[in-house]
């Protein structure tokens, strides 16, 4: 057991989250059992000068399409050129950076080429699109599921990381020097006119990189003003996922570090501000901003909309003020009497309502699937009112349900992805058709939609991870997420040997269900509360875990527990996996899971199951000053994932931001 | 679009034995007032606060349809919508059921006891019901502390020993699942309970303290179903009810009605649909909790069960069912006494209601939580103490009327005294009666002098 204890133990998360890190706490070194070579290669060559450096991620993002320096002047490519190139690289390309050891020679050159083709190249296909999310793929080499083998051939020769499944989660993290020469490059090309380069090799202060950032960033917005005639002049449609590009290209900065989650919310915020361009389609896709709870006024005025009352919650917590508070308790009894009073409201738009309020249904994945068969219902029994477009009276309706569903519980990530999904539809649909026609596509892509995100994407999803169970593991899992439940099934269905813990917590002790339903099946299972997951530990050799949605970071986003059991597999080198489908995938960057969280029963934890003596805390909410908190969701910091499995492969956390522009673009173009 | 798709039924059934002699062929059950209201109006009220305006009203017997059609489309003419419809008598619920099922279209249907005076929302049990996507739900209450305590000697020791109509109920330990119900005279044999039912769950909670208030949201296709195979059933309470509790773990019925419910949903049966829904079902147990499935049950028996509900209303909210002479006498009590919302008046500074066209003579006193109808006089030195009093009633002077229930038309000469007991309407007490406990059916004559105890008079 001794060996595979870490050398140095895993700070504090949130100590570790917070600026940058000094050369001695780097990040903790990854268990790579088959790769012996890279423990040595995770700690810091001596040389090195800037902790940054050691793991730069794997996904690459291009410097600004613009160069503001007047030595690289703004070359309009002629089309054949265009071609040319694409046919080369085939856009920018991330995975080639993926692989960390990419066969370029002059690598700021080709990049530079390579970004300039692809930015300036309005008329983007969703096929580019495409393609570019399959060269994902190839970068992991351990991954055999069918979509990887089949996407292989995209790129030839690419892959010479060893064929291991789980160094593919850290590769870029094996070759530092590499990766830091190639890093260099970019911030060449980046900062030639700047010249400021060399500020940031020998980068000193805190504040000296902030500065650049802003002089990079100043630039970046003057190129895009320049930039704008250019784009004008050519196909509107074209001009958006250039855009969307771009967007992505000011966030780099924040994803490029990999090991120190570095990108203070300030500078997050103000990127916000700066890259949300005018476009009425990009607006779309940027979440409208969060509603604050402890905004008064807002606060107020929601009320009066609402259809549900709104009750004040007692003894709130004053550091979560900010969020909607559980009022489930009163909200209750009163939608329920009002079942026949609401009137805009379809029936199944309702049941769903009720559903999740009272905790009927939950889960990432159930709660959407939900929330859309009952908009398909919806759909199907609506028809236009006279003298109004079908495009904007359903978007209203659909808009009124979901504010709805809102009211009876705060959206899941998932769920929002799938509202704007909907939503795209609607708005792309042709003003022609008849609304016959509508409806039915419109419940096709409903279909579609569930089948294709959900329902098979976790057939992939277990056809991939299962690949990584092993006989005689033993593998953890916390809660009951329902991807890993179907996971161990499969597996003991296909005749794998292993061993289940099931680690569960107060007080929703959903843990309790699925031992059940996993010794119906025949699977041998350990079950445990969470306290002793250190305990526990000791005898895993794999942790699946499900998850709400991954954040463009590499935050899982998760059942609150989760964070802790990651940590200790971490700790004691325990691979941990994500089983997640890419549509929970969000752009958020999330650093802690204080800003955006959701607030539980305080009722439940007051009680203990099984101990209806212990009422200490009965009427807690008399004693002021008492607050209690339940939190549903934590934030799980990419460090301690090893790899996160979707139904586009296995994926390192960092290539998150991959999958999140490329699904979304795939989505908006179906 | 029936509302929220759910349609609602009204029993508002013929005579009832029980109730004799205050009910007879000129007032059926549903038209007995309480409170100077006919009951039925309790319960369409209720259904009209909560929006529910399209209703059927299924009566027993042509002649009391005719009288309750009457009624309604007179008192709720352009309120609500209302179809009345005759079943012959003796055919008990089901067979009322049975005779409208066909008219039914709707997802849910919410049946409602006629009799049935509560402030319970509807709405709380068809959410319920919508909620947990249940075969039935029922409403239960808490039972009603019988009878009066302050008359003493109330309501005889025959009625005292058996109290008013109790059900055992067995719930699971979330108190959301109906997993028992024994009624009728099964109250007073043991108590069986399923095995299978037992393990599923593993632990019911026996309760006897709660009502069943005849209330009752059902998916309709289910009740179709078994409406048409079991020709049998002859009541909701005792047939239908027990038998979907008893099957909730094999299934007769949910199967047929999931998938028809299912392939109506689909605009586009297509192949590929019908495998994703199938799909999507193998992910729900799962997905969706289900304490029947943490059994050993696998994924396709656990298909095979359906859900029986209970809605449990607050201990706050009034729920009672008029279907005894004690229950009445109740009702009338609390709907001018603690439920008094429920009477649609508002009542005077004293607690009371007394229409302004009722005369009262010199040194009479009306107390709280009287009703004292339109051109009703008093005499003097009359006492009237928690009763209420029909319209147009004489009533000459020294009379006591305590605890009672006096209706329409009633004469009442000098002298008499009345005390926990009910007057039909056209009834005539001559001087000096005394009335205790007594039911006096309608246009009955009692001769002066008389007195009566725990009587039920009644004309031959």
């Amino acid at each position: 057991m001794d060996n595979r204890r870490p050398s140095r133990t895993v700070s504090d998360p949130k100590v570790r989250q917070v600026g940058f890190v000094t050369p001695g706490a780097a990040p903790p070194a990854r268990y790579l059992s088959e790769v012996p070579t890279t423990a040595a290669a995770s700690s810091p060559p001596s040389g090195e000068p800037a902790p940054p450096a050691i793991s730069i991620s794997p996904v690459m993002i291009p410097p600004p399409r613009h160069s503001p320096s007047p030595s690289a002047p703004l070359a309009v490519p002629n089309p054949a050129r265009r071609e040319s190139l694409q046919i080369q690289v085939g856009g920018y390309n991330p995975p080639e950076v993926l692989l960390g050891s990419p066969p370029l020679t002059s690598p700021s050159s080709r990049m530079d080429d390579t970004v300039s083709q692809f930015s300036e190249d309005p008329s983007m296909s969703p096929c580019d699109g495409r393609s570019g999310a399959a060269k994902v793929a190839p970068s992991f080499p351990g991954s055999s599921g069918e979509m990887m083998v089949m996407k292989a051939g995209t790129v030839g020769g690419g892959s010479n990381t060893p064929k291991s499944s789980w160094t593919t989660a850290s590769v870029a993290k094996t070759r530092p020097g590499i990766q830091e020469k190639e890093r260099e490059a970019f911030v060449g090309t980046q900062n030639d006119g700047a010249g400021a380069s060399k500020t940031l090799k020998e980068k000193t202060t805190k504040a000296e990189r902030r500065a650049l950032q802003e002089a990079q960033r100043a630039a970046k917005a003057a190129a895009k003003e320049s930039g704008a005639g250019v784009k004008l002049s050519a196909a509107p449609g074209g001009a958006v996922p250039a855009n969307t590009k771009q967007g992505k290209v000011v966030k780099s900065p924040a994803q490029k570090k990999d090991g120190p989650q570095v990108a203070n919310p300030s500078v997050s915020s103000e990127k916000k501000v700066v890259d949300r361009p005018p476009e009425k389609d990009r607006k779309k896709d940027i979440p409208p901003p969060r509603m604050q709870f402890d905004d008064i006024h807002r606060v107020e005025k929601a009320k009066r909309r609402a259809l549900v009352y709104q009750f004040e919650a007692k003894n709130r917590v004053e550091l979560f003020r900010h969020l909607p508070q559980y009022i489930h308790g009163t909200q209750f009894p009163d939608l329920e009497t009002k079942f026949f009073q609401l009137d805009p409201m379809h029936p199944s738009v309702y049941k769903v309502g009720l559903q999740y309020l009272s905790g009927n249904i939950s889960g990432g994945n159930a709660r959407c699937i939900a929330m859309f068969l009952a908009f398909r219902e919806a759909i199907r029994d609506y028809s236009t009112p006279p003298e109004k477009a079908l495009v904007r009276d359903l978007t209203a309706k659909i808009s009124s349900y979901v504010s709805f569903l809102i009211e009876c519980r705060p959206l899941s990530i998932s769920m929002g992805n799938a509202i704007r999904f909907l939503k795209n539809r609607i708005a792309k649909l042709p003003d022609t058709m008849p609304e016959s026609e509508v409806k039915s596509s419109l419940q096709s892509d409903i279909d579609r939609f569930i089948n294709e995100k959900i329902v098979i994407a976790d057939k992939v999803i277990i056809r991939h991870a299962v690949t990584k169970i092993r006989d005689g593991d033993v593998l953890l899992t916390y809660g009951s997420p329902c991807v890993v439940e179907m996971l161990l099934v499969y597996a003991h269905e296909v005749g794998k040997q292993f061993r289940v813990v099931i680690v569960d917590s107060r007080p929703k002790l959903e843990g309790q269900a699925l031992l059940h339903r996993l010794v119906a099946k025949g699977i041998s299972c350990t079950y445990t509360h969470v306290n002793a997951i250190s305990y526990i530990m000791h005898e895993v050799t794999r942790v699946f875990l499900g998850a709400a949605s991954v954040l463009s970071n590499g935050t899982v986003y998760s059942r609150v527990g989760t964070a802790c059991v990651a940590m200790v597999a971490n700790a004691f080198q325990v691979p941990v996996l994500i089983c997640c489908e890419a549509y929970k995938f969000h752009e958020r960057v999330q650093l802690d899971s204080i800003c955006s969280n959701e607030l539980g029963d305080p009722d439940v934890i007051s009680k203990v199951p099984g101990r209806k003596d212990l009422n200490h805390l009965d009427n807690w909410a008399d004693t002021e000053n008492l607050q209690l908190l339940n939190l549903t969701y934590d934030a799980t910091p990419s460090d301690f994932v090893s790899m996160i499995i979707t139904d586009y492969g296995m994926l390192p956390p960092s290539s998150v931001p991959v999958i999140v522009r490329e699904y979304r673009r795939e989505n908006l173009w179906i | 679009m029936a509302r929220m798709d759910f349609e609602v039924v009204v029993l508002a059934g013929g005579t009832s034995r029980k109730l004799n002699p205050l009910v007879s062929q000129e007032v059926p059950k549903a038209l007995l007032p309480v409170a100077n209201r006919p009951v039925l109006s309790y319960v369409l009220e209720l259904l009209e606060a909560s929006n529910l305006k399209d209703l059927i009203v299924v009566v027993e017997g042509e002649d009391a349809a005719l009288r309750i059609g009457g009624w309604i489309s007179g008192a709720y003419v352009d309120r609500l919508h209302v179809e009345v419809a005759a079943v012959p008598e003796g055919v008990g619920t089901a067979g009322a059921l049975r005779a409208v099922a066909s008219y039914l279209t709707a997802n849910d249907v919410l049946i409602v006891s006629g009799d049935l005076v509560t402030d319970v929302p509807p709405g709380a049990v068809a959410a319920t019901h919508r909620r947990h996507s249940a075969v039935v739900t029922a409403l239960l209450c808490p039972a009603p502390v019988s009878g009066p305590s302050d008359t003493g000697t109330s309501g005889g020791k025959e009625k005292a020993k058996k109290p008013v109509r109790c059900n055992i109920v067995g719930l699971d330990p979330t108190r959301q699942y109906l997993l028992h119900m024994a009624t009728g005279a099964e109250v007073e044999k043991d108590i069986r309970v399923q095995k299978s039912i037992l393990r599923a769950v593993g632990q019911i909670e026996i309760r006897v303290d709660l009502m069943d208030a005849h209330m009752y949201a059902f998916k309709r296709s289910v009740l179709q179903d078994i409406l048409d195979q079991k020709d049998k059933f002859h009541s909701i309470r005792q047939d239908i009810l027990p038998y979907l509790i008893r099957t909730q773990l094999n299934s007769e019925v949910s199967d047929n009605g999931v998938i028809k419910s299912e392939s109506g949903m689909d605009n586009i049966s297509s192949q590929n649909d019908l495998r994703w829904l199938s799909q999507h079902r193998e992910i729900a147990p799962s997905a969706f909790q289900e304490p029947h499935a943490f059994g050993l049950k696998s994924l396709p028996d656990a298909r095979r069960t359906h859900k029986c509900c209970v809605y449990i209303a607050n201990e706050s909210k009034y729920c009672a069912r008029l279907n005894s002479i004690q229950a009445y006498s109740d009702i009338n009590r609390d709907v001018v006494g603690e439920a008094s919302h429920l009477s649609g008046y508002s009542f005077s500074a004293q607690n009371n209601i007394i229409h302004p066209s009722a005369e009262l003579g010199s040194k009479t006193t009306v107390g709280p939580q009287c009703m004292l109808a339109e051109g009703s006089k008093l005499g003097d030195k009359c006492s009237v103490k928690r009763s209420v009093i029909g319209r147009h009633c004489r009533i000459g002077s020294n009379v006591k009327i305590v605890n009672s229930i006096v209706m329409n038309h009633v004469t009442i000469e000098d002298g008499c005294s009345i005390q926990g007991s009910v007057v039909c309407s056209n009834v005539q007490l001559q001087e000096r009666v005394v009335l205790k406990d007594c039911q006096v059916g309608a246009g009955y004559v009692v001769t002066t002098g008389s007195e009566h105890k725990s009587e039920s008079l009644a004309r031959k």
